[in-house]
């Protein structure tokens, strides 16, 4: 019952910032810690591919923030709903942490899946990959919430509009994925290496996995931290706002 | 269900009253359709092999003009106040509004699109499949607009970044009906993509003005 | 060593990938931690000049 009401009791600002303040410092090394172990272990420890050689490593940064990208956008929607529904201010600040974050991690996932693809289609971008696609997509999708977002002066409208939007893009993402996975598998040519069959050993997996975790972490860090701002911003007329200001001041 | 065609009437009657925001999106419609040859080539193997694919854009294209004042007229003079207020359900008078514009705008692009089609060297027996495919297809098409007028009703100038929002989530239906289009000029069975494509019609017809509601709600405030 | 940083003749695609990485996984922190920075900034401006606002003024007599 304490953890449910702890719980309950983050939704109040001022019990999140402090709560945040606490907590971010070990976030963020815990994330350096477990993506520097990471990525040595893709990068040293984890043998070369069978078909791809070394040149397969760069899954190790591709993988992870493609992850992150997605996860991203169901936090997103997730967050935005709550707030549309149950009028949580802190929720749709969560909302608007998220949205940049979850864009450059899409964006980071395009430009590494498209160096990726350089040497193993010879082509920087290629249409018929579906993952590609479907990033490219997902970021029109967080670019729309944002553009949205900006463009409605009043925020609490602005909040509850793009839920909306946002709403109605999660529904669309698994139906934009398998459309866009459908019509990859009728255009792909036979020399199109599927860039997800490096017959994957588990010397190879636990560093990735080690990563994904890392990224996910790293990935919380960073909206904590713009939370503690957007609910600073959101909240600068209450008295805890002043009460902190003062303590800080000390 | 009075109140449904209500509405539809309604904005049946004043659709043809403005008669050049009726022509527009069509006009619209052949214009952008003709541009890709002079971007790219007259040739009629490379219209043949891409002109589904130019007809298809256009249409996606004409039917996001078509709704963009959807709401912003009745906004403007008032009455959207009044139907927010009305005891009958929002997103069934947002059905109605959309079911009118589609008429106005969807229908006439049935009737134009094998013209096009056929200018882009599509063979005759494709088209009943492109005429069928748009029938399912524009119906979504206008669901999704009308969701982008709802969603930037309060945004200065909002008719700018519908495209933004909307688009993206416009990529299956441009992918099923392409397809659908793509097997008819091949003489293949077309089934399944047209399936589909009913399938994501059902599912825009029955959530989205639901969506286009609580935003018309949001924006209004 | 050197071994390593040829990565089997893909160096240039994995450490431009892995460059790449390293600069947007820096740049969003920078601008996380930023934008806290700012809220922090204008809240502080604007709890002097709120206040200011606050504190009723004396009544002039006309």
């Amino acid at each position: 019952m304490g953890l449910v009401r702890w719980f309950h009791s983050l939704a109040s600002p001022p019990h999140f910032y402090r709560f945040a303040r606490r907590l971010s410092p070990w976030l963020a090394v815990s994330s350096v810690v477990l993506i520097v172990a990471g990525v040595f272990g893709g990068l040293v420890l984890a043998p070369p591919d069978y078909l791809q050689g070394d040149g397969f490593r760069i899954i190790y940064v591709h993988v992870p923030s493609a992850y992150v990208g997605m996860l991203a956008y169901v936090v997103l929607a997730g967050a935005a709903a709550i707030g549309f529904v149950w009028r949580i201010k802190l929720a749709h600040a969560v909302a608007v942490s998220v949205a940049p974050v979850g864009a450059s991690f899409t964006f980071l996932a395009l430009v590494t899946g498209a160096i990726w693809g350089k040497p193993m289609w010879g082509t920087y971008w290629e249409w018929a990959d579906a993952r590609l696609v479907f990033e490219l997509l997902l970021l029109f999708l967080f670019l729309g919430y944002m553009v949205l977002r900006a463009a409605i002066e009043d925020r609490d409208k602005a909040d509850r509009v793009s839920a909306i939007l946002a709403a109605v893009g999660v529904i669309n993402v698994p139906i934009i994925h398998y459309s866009v996975e459908w019509w990859s598998t009728l255009h792909q040519g036979p020399t199109i290496a599927r860039l997800d069959s490096p017959a994957i050993t588990l010397d190879m997996l636990v560093p990735l996995l080690i990563v994904i975790v890392g990224f996910t972490v790293y990935f919380a860090w960073l909206v904590i931290c713009r939370l503690q701002g957007e609910v600073l911003e959101r909240e600068r007329t209450a008295r805890w706002v002043q009460q902190l200001l003062a303590e800080r001041a000390e | 269900m009075d109140v449904f065609l209500l509405i539809l009437r309604r904005d049946l009657k004043i659709a043809f009253r403005r008669w050049g925001e009726l022509a527009t999106p069509l006009i619209f419609f052949v214009i952008v359709a003709s541009l890709f040859p002079l971007a790219l080539s007259p040739e009629e193997a490379q219209l043949r092999a891409s002109g589904t694919g130019f007809l298809w854009i256009a249409a996606l294209l004409s039917s996001l003009l078509a709704l963009d004042g959807l709401f912003r007229n009745d906004l403007q003079d008032g009455s959207m106040e009044q139907l927010a207020l009305s005891p009958a359900p929002l997103a069934l008078i947002v059905l109605a509004k959309t079911l009118a514009h589609w008429l106005v705008s969807g229908v006439p692009l049935l009737v134009l699109a094998p013209f096009l089609a056929l200018s882009f060297y599509l063979p005759v027996e494709a088209l009943p499949t492109l005429v069928g495919a748009l029938a399912l297809a524009t119906p979504t098409l206008s669901v999704l607009a009308a969701l982008g007028a709802a969603l930037t009703v309060s945004v200065r100038g909002g008719g700018a970044i519908i495209g933004l929002l909307v688009l993206p989530l416009t990529a299956p239906v441009l992918i099923f009906g392409a397809r659908a289009t793509d097997l008819a000029v091949h003489g293949e069975s077309t089934l399944g993509p047209l399936y589909l494509l009913a399938a994501l019609a059902v599912l825009a017809l029955s959530l989205g003005p639901l969506a286009c509601a609580a935003a018309l709600r949001v924006g209004l405030e | 060593m050197s071994e390593f940083l040829d990565m089997g003749g893909y160096a240039r695609y994995v450490w431009t990938a892995y460059g790449i990485t390293l600069v947007v996984i820096v740049l969003n922190a920078w601008l996380a931690r930023r934008r806290h920075a700012q809220a922090l900034i204008k809240v502080k401006q604007m709890d002097r000049s709120e206040l200011i606002e606050r504190t009723p003024t004396v009544r002039r007599n006309p």
